[in-house]
């Protein structure tokens, strides 16, 4: 595996400290500080601020009274003077939110451990065991995660109501590891071709077994890939909208991002605040966890490019 | 690997044969796929060709649902916005997620800062974004119409998710503005591999910044281009949260994607047969954007003289 992609440093694309890093900053002085302003921190400030407009928006609303929101002119409606709770208040306590919240933890969790354990098994089987055939069912995994959700929906309802798991939280967490495995099986693939296949003779030799070479060796080195398919799959989770929007229906059954799209969004013209209370409560688990996880998140993305 | 044949019992044998052993480790991953991924797709197959309702199963019909949809304007009509939505915002996706990129290579103060805020729009769940798009876009009260009232550039508000035009507009505006992260960011991944000493070498030989771009940046990274964008279009192609949440295939039916017409036709309205067309309709559309993938890497592995992994 050596390509373009396998040479990422996750650190440096973070950091910008790539090993050649000292060399690049040998060539910036060659710029002066108005051509560098208009060509670098103009473009760059407009671009991060479009990007994270929204997210401002929807924490400002959240916050605005009912009155300033709609009368745009007394006030700017780009701050608020008079923040409150209410909307936030009445999302925790007169909606089922926190069941919601529980429905999305749960089901996100039960789906990511499931795919994490047999994308293991697989991952390890397909790069170390090299079964016959190993590789035809590689590309057969890597196929499978190009085939999207929205075509599956309608033919995996009806399986979902032959088998009796409409509208329950098993219908989401038996479904979702069809997304969640070719991605962290491919994502794992990469990290177990980087351990020394001398280090599994060697434990071969000494008479493992194939298990306890996984449970011994090969998992306890691959933690930081382990770590990354898991949050990436939480994330996945948390983000799908078409299976749980389709198999589940009492409303305290619903998942966060399904929920806050179906039951806030009323003809009610003040509906804004509580809208985007709901929203930015739905984002904020996950902001979170991103926050403490960047450098993992970046792995897995830039792993699920790389071939 | 293969024991001796005299010490291997049938319980040696599967313990031991390589063969058995990846089949044990495969089965969890394999049932999983082959149940509700393999199967499904099959079976979505079949039902395009039934007159499955909800509630009621269906029988053979042959290809009655595709004829059907071939006199159906609003499904020509969701085949054209599908391609137009996947056509600009891929090229926007593309074109501003490699600027980015290009911007975040750059030394900059706060650096893994930027590229961390940088990363949020791809982080939170695409229909919570929807939704404050839904509201930064609304009729009345949208903060853009605002702005460009108070500057003087328009006198009343643009009706952004009503007029047909406009709706298109803004929900291929909340895809880009969705898509940008992951294409920098995974392009940033590809930029950092590429040696400053060739922009060192161009730069002495006076080679301007368009060509280094035109000559170095943009041949290294045509591999991980191709993968990328691959991804890219295929998930655009596919999109159905950011248009669900945001107008639910209105203004009549102007921003109706085939995912979000399959749903409505299929789960909404019961027609399940004819949803099944209209998914498995898109599958011809997903198969070249996968072979477009697949020469892509091809010619990676050409570019690098290799053979093999």
């Amino acid at each position: 595996m050596t390509d373009v992609a396998s040479k990422i440093d996750v650190k440096a694309v973070l950091s910008g400290s790539s090993p050649q890093a000292d060399h690049s900053e040998g060539m910036s002085y060659l710029q002066r500080l108005p051509k560098r302003l208009v060509q670098l921190y103009l473009p760059l400030g407009i671009i991060v601020t479009i990007l994270l407009f929204p997210f401002y928006w929807m924490a400002l609303t959240a916050i605005k009274p009912d009155e300033q929101l709609l009368d745009m002119d007394k006030v700017n409606p780009f701050w608020t003077t008079a923040p409150t709770l209410k909307h936030i208040e009445k999302l925790l306590f007169e909606s089922h939110y926190p069941e919601w919240l529980w429905n999305t933890m749960l089901i996100a969790v039960c789906a990511t451990l499931i795919s994490i354990v047999a994308s293991v098994l697989a991952a390890y089987a397909i790069v170390r065991l090299r079964y016959r055939g190993a590789q035809w069912v590689g590309g057969a995994i890597f196929l499978a995660y190009l085939v999207p959700p929205s075509i599956l929906f309608i033919p995996l309802a009806t399986v979902v109501y032959q088998y009796g798991l409409f509208d329950s939280p098993f219908a989401l967490i038996l479904t979702y590891p069809t997304i969640l495995i070719p991605f962290s099986t491919w994502l794992l693939m990469g990290y177990f071709k980087t351990i020394p296949y001398e280090l599994e003779e060697c434990a071969l030799i000494d008479g493992a077994s194939r298990w306890q070479i996984l449970t011994k060796i090969v998992l306890p080195l691959a933690v930081p890939g382990l770590i990354s398919a898991f949050i990436f799959c939480f994330t996945l989770c948390w983000n799908e909208f078409i299976y749980a929007l389709t198999f589940l229906q009492s409303v305290q059954n619903k998942t966060v991002p399904v929920a806050i799209v179906n039951e806030f969004v009323d003809g009610d013209i003040y509906r804004w605040g509580s809208l985007m209370a709901g929203a930015l409560a739905g984002s904020l688990p996950l902001v979170i966890l991103y926050a403490f996880f960047v450098e993992h998140y970046v792995s897995a993305m830039t792993g699920a490019v790389k071939e | 690997m293969k024991a001796r044949p005299r010490q291997a019992t049938g319980w040696n044998r599967l313990k031991v044969n390589r063969d058995w052993l990846g089949f044990w480790f495969m089965l969890p991953a394999a049932g999983f796929l082959v149940l509700f991924l393999a199967y499904p797709l099959g079976l979505g197959v079949w039902m395009s060709f039934t007159d499955t309702r909800i509630g009621r199963p269906g029988v053979f019909i042959g290809i009655e649902n595709y004829e059907w949809l071939l006199d159906d304007s609003i499904f020509w009509l969701s085949v054209f916005n599908t391609l137009l939505y996947t056509i600009v915002a891929s090229v926007f996706k593309f074109a501003i997620g490699l600027y980015l990129a290009i911007l975040l290579n750059e030394n900059l103060p706060f650096k893994s800062l930027i590229r961390a805020a940088v990363l949020i729009p791809f982080i939170v769940p695409t229909v919570l974004s929807a939704l404050a798009f839904w509201w930064i876009f609304d009729s009345q009260f949208s903060i853009i119409s605002w702005s460009l009232k108070h500057i003087g550039v328009i006198d009343h508000n643009i009706n952004f998710l009503g007029d047909a035009n406009w709706a298109r507009f803004s929900v291929i505006f909340a895809n880009i503005w969705r898509g940008i992260p992951f294409v920098a960011i995974t392009l940033l991944a590809g930029l950092q591999t590429v040696s400053p000493s060739l922009y060192e070498a161009a730069t002495i030989d006076g080679a301007t910044r368009w060509q280094m771009f035109r000559r170095i940046t943009f041949p290294l990274l045509t591999p991980i281009i191709a993968v990328v964008m691959t991804f890219s279009v295929l998930f655009t192609f596919t999109d159905f949260q950011l248009i669900w949440a945001m107008t639910r295939g209105g203004p009549v039916n102007a921003t109706h994607l085939m995912a979000t017409l399959s749903y409505q036709r299929a789960i909404i309205s019961g027609f399940l047969g004819e949803g099944a067309a209209i998914s498995t309709a898109m599958i011809p559309f997903l198969l070249a954007a996968i072979m477009v993938s697949w020469f892509g890497l091809q010619r990676r592995k050409w570019q690098q003289g290799e053979t093999n992994d």
